[in-house]
C-alpha cells in the first residue's frame, strides 16, 4: 500500500468515510477495499476507476441494469475473472489489506467463496458436491460432519439427510442453489459472492435464500450482485450502484433507497435509467 | 380474411411437403442400412452357422471351413489399436479442449484433422514402409500400429468434442472452491465426460475394425491361427476381400457370411455404446 495511492480515493462513495485507505487497512470492520480498479475484455474497458468498501459482516449489495459490469466486478473479488480469455485488470483489490494479486489464486478462492447466476452443481452426489471442495482442500477430517454442518447453515440438511448419495441433479432448481451455497460454506470462507444468485429461481426459493443470506452474516460477508432492486433493499445493509463500469453512489441501503445523492440513483431506482 | 386463410394454408401445404421430404430422406438412411444388412444376410445365411464362427478354413474343395481365425485376429488388431492410440487420443484432447489457445493447440488441430484425411492405404504403406520392411515380416503388431494411426485422429476429434460440450459453469464451479486446473480436470471434467469419452473410443474402433486397405500388407493374412503379435494374421476384412476375389462360389458365399459378421460386431459395438450412454444420462436426469 502506498500513499500514493490512498490518494486517489475520491469522495463519490463515501459520506462521512473520508478516511484514508491506510486507516481502512487497519479498519476490522471493512473487509474488501478497492481502489482504482479498471478492468477490459480485450480492448473494451469495462470497469471505471472503481473505489469502494464492502464492510465486514454485513451483506453488501451491488446493483445496476445489465452490463454495468455488476457480474465482472465481483469476479475480480476472488480472481475467477482471469479464465475468462481477453480479461485484464488494473487497481488494488485489498482483503484484510493484503492485495489479492499477490495471494495465490486456489487460496484465495477458498477465503472467499462464490455462488453463481444458474446453480451449477457438480455431476456427482450431493454428498460429493460438498466433499469435493472439502478434499482439494485439505479438510479431509471429519468429513462426514462437515458437509452435515454446511448442509444445515445452507438450510438444505433435512430435505436431503435421506439420499446424501443420489445425484445433486435430481433436486429442484433452488434445492440446487442451496447446495452450491453450501458447497461454498463448507470451505468456511470469509466472503461470499453471489453472481444474481436468485434469478433462475422461484419466489418461495428466492425467500429461503434471502433468510439464509441474513442469516450467514454472523460468519461471513456476503456480497450480492442483483438487478432486481427489491432484493437489494430488502437484503442488503449497505448498497452500490454501478451504471456503464462506473460507481455512481454507495451508501447504507436505507439511505440509497430514499435519499440518493445522486440524481442518477434516483433515476435508476424510479425506473428512469437502464 | 381471406388472404390470411390462404396464406394459412400455403403455410400448411409447405410445412407438410417439408414433413414428408425430411422423413422421406430419414427413411432412405435407415433402408439402406436394412438393406446392406438383409442383402448380407441374404447372401450370406447358408454358409452362417456355428463352424463358420468356430472353425479355422479349409483349402478350396473341402467344404465346412470357418473365419475364427479372421475373428480372433481382428479383435486383437483392433484391441491392439485402441491401447496404442487410445491414452494419446484422449490426452491430447484434454490438451486441445483445456489449453485452447496455445499455439501448440493449433498446431495440434491442424494436425489432427490432416492425418484424419490421410487415405487408409497411405497409414499402411507407412506401417509397411517403416515396420514391415524393417522386421522382414508382416505381423499382428504392424497391422495393429497402421489402425492405431487411423484410430488416434478419429477418437481424438470426437473427444475434443465430447469435453468442450461440458458447460463452462462446471470449470467456474470447480475453480470457485479452489481447484487447481488438474483438480478441476480429474476430479469434475473427466468424470463428467466419460461416458462421451468412452464412445469417442469405442467409435473410432468400430469404423477402424472394418478398414482392409491399412491391413494389405501388414497383418497381411494368414490361413491358420496367429499366437502372439509377430506374425502375419488374419482379419475379417482381409478375410472378405480374399474371398470375394476369388474365383469359387464356396468362398463367394463365405464372404457374405463374414462381412454379416463384421457388420453385425460393429453395429453391437455402436448400440452398445448408444446403450451405455443413454444409461448414464438417465440416472442423471432422473429428476
Amino acid at each position: 500500500m502506498h500513499a500514493g495511492e490512498a490518494m486517489n480515493v475520491p469522495d463519490c462513495c463515501q459520506n462521512a468515510q473520508t478516511a484514508s485507505a491506510m486507516r481502512d487497512e487497519a479498519d476490522a470492520s471493512v473487509k474488501i477495499v478497492v481502489q482504482g480498479l479498471n478492468a477490459w475484455y480485450e480492448r473494451r474497458q469495462v470497469l471505471f476507476d472503481i473505489h469502494l468498501r464492502i464492510p465486514d459482516r454485513q451483506i453488501t449489495a451491488i446493483i445496476g441494469p445489465s452490463g454495468s459490469g455488476k457480474s465482472t466486478l465481483l469476479r475480480v473479488f476472488n480472481r475467477l475473472h482471469e479464465t475468462v480469455r481477453h480479461a485484464r485488470v488494473g487497481g488494488v483489490v485489498l482483503l484484510d489489506g493484503l492485495n489479492i494479486f499477490t495471494l495465490d489464486p486456489r487460496s484465495l478462492r477458498q477465503r472467499v467463496g462464490m455462488v453463481f447466476q444458474m446453480p451449477n452443481p457438480f455431476p456427482k452426489s450431493i454428498f460429493d458436491n460438498i466433499a469435493f471442495g472439502l478434499r482439494i482442500n485439505g479438510m479431509r477430517d471429519h468429513l462426514a460432519e462437515r458437509v452435515e454442518r454446511s448442509l444445515r447453515r445452507a438450510a438444505l440438511w433435512e430435505e436431503v439427510k435421506d439420499r446424501l448419495h443420489r445425484p445433486a441433479t435430481e433436486l429442484s432448481g433452488g434445492q440446487q442453489q442451496r447446495l452450491c451455497i453450501a458447497r461454498a460454506l463448507a470451505l468456511e470462507p470469509e466472503v461470499l459472492l453471489l453472481d444474481e444468485p436468485c434469478s433462475a429461481l422461484d419466489p418461495v426459493s428466492t425467500a429461503r435464500i434471502e433468510e439464509l443470506l441474513i442469516a450467514l452474516k454472523d460468519t461471513c460477508t456476503p456480497v450480492l450482485v442483483t438487478h432486481q432492486m427489491q432484493q437489494a433493499a430488502r437484503v442488503s445493509d449497505f448498497c452500490y450502484l454501478l451504471l456503464d463500469g462506473r460507481v455512481i453512489e454507495g451508501q447504507p441501503t436505507r439511505q440509497l433507497f430514499t435519499t440518493p445523492r445522486d440524481p442518477r440513483t434516483e433515476a435508476y431506482l424510479t425506473g428512469r435509467y437502464g | 380474411m381471406r388472404s390470411l386463410r390462404s396464406a394459412l394454408r400455403s403455410r400448411e401445404l409447405s410445412s407438410t411437403a417439408m414433413l414428408a421430404l425430411t422423413g422421406l430422406c430419414a427413411v432412405t438412411a435407415v433402408a439402406l442400412l436394412v438393406g446392406i444388412l438383409g442383402y448380407l444376410l441374404v447372401q450370406g445365411i447358408g454358409a452362417l452357422n456355428w463352424t463358420f464362427l468356430a472353425r479355422l478354413p479349409v483349402p478350396v474343395g473341402e467344404t465346412g471351413g470357418g473365419i475364427a481365425n479372421a475373428l480372433v485376429g481382428s479383435a486383437k488388431l483392433v484391441v491392439l489399436a485402441v491401447v496404442l492410440a487410445a491414452p494419446p487420443a484422449l490426452l491430447g484432447a484434454v490438451y486441445l479442449s483445456e489449453w485452447r489457445d496455445t499455439r501448440l493447440a493449433s498446431a495440434v488441430r491442424a494436425a489432427t484433422s490432416m492425418l484424419n484425411s490421410v487415405p487408409s492405404i497411405v497409414a499402411g504403406l507407412f506401417v509397411y514402409g517403416t515396420i514391415v520392411v524393417r522386421q522382414r515380416h508382416f505381423s499382428t503388431f504392424a497391422g495393429g500400429v497402421a489402425l492405431a494411426i487411423l484410430l488416434l485422429p478419429m477418437a481424438l476429434q470426437a473427444a475434443v468434442v465430447a469435453l468442450e460440450a461440458l458447460p463452462d459453469s462446471l470449470r467456474e464451479a470447480a475453480l470457485a472452491v479452489g481447484a487447481s486446473r488438474l483438480q478441476m480436470l480429474a476430479g469434475i471434467l473427466l468424470p463428467a465426460a466419460a461416458p462421451a469419452l468412452l464412445s469417442a473410443v469405442l467409435i473410432a474402433a468400430a469404423r477402424i475394425a472394418g478398414e482392409t486397405a491399412p491391413l494389405l500388407f501388414t497383418a497381411f493374412n494368414n490361413s491358420y491361427w496367429s499366437p502372439g503379435w509377430n506374425q502375419p494374421t488374419a482379419s475379417l476384412p482381409v478375410t472378405i476381400y480374399t474371398y470375394a476375389i476369388s474365383p469359387y462360389n464356396d468362398w463367394h458365399r463365405q464372404a457374405w457370411a463374414a462381412a454379416a459378421v463384421l457388420l453385425i460386431a460393429v453395429l453391437s459395438i455402436s448400440l452398445i455404446t448408444r446403450g451405455v450412454l443413454d444409461a448414464r444420462w438417465r440416472s442423471h436426469e432422473r429428476s
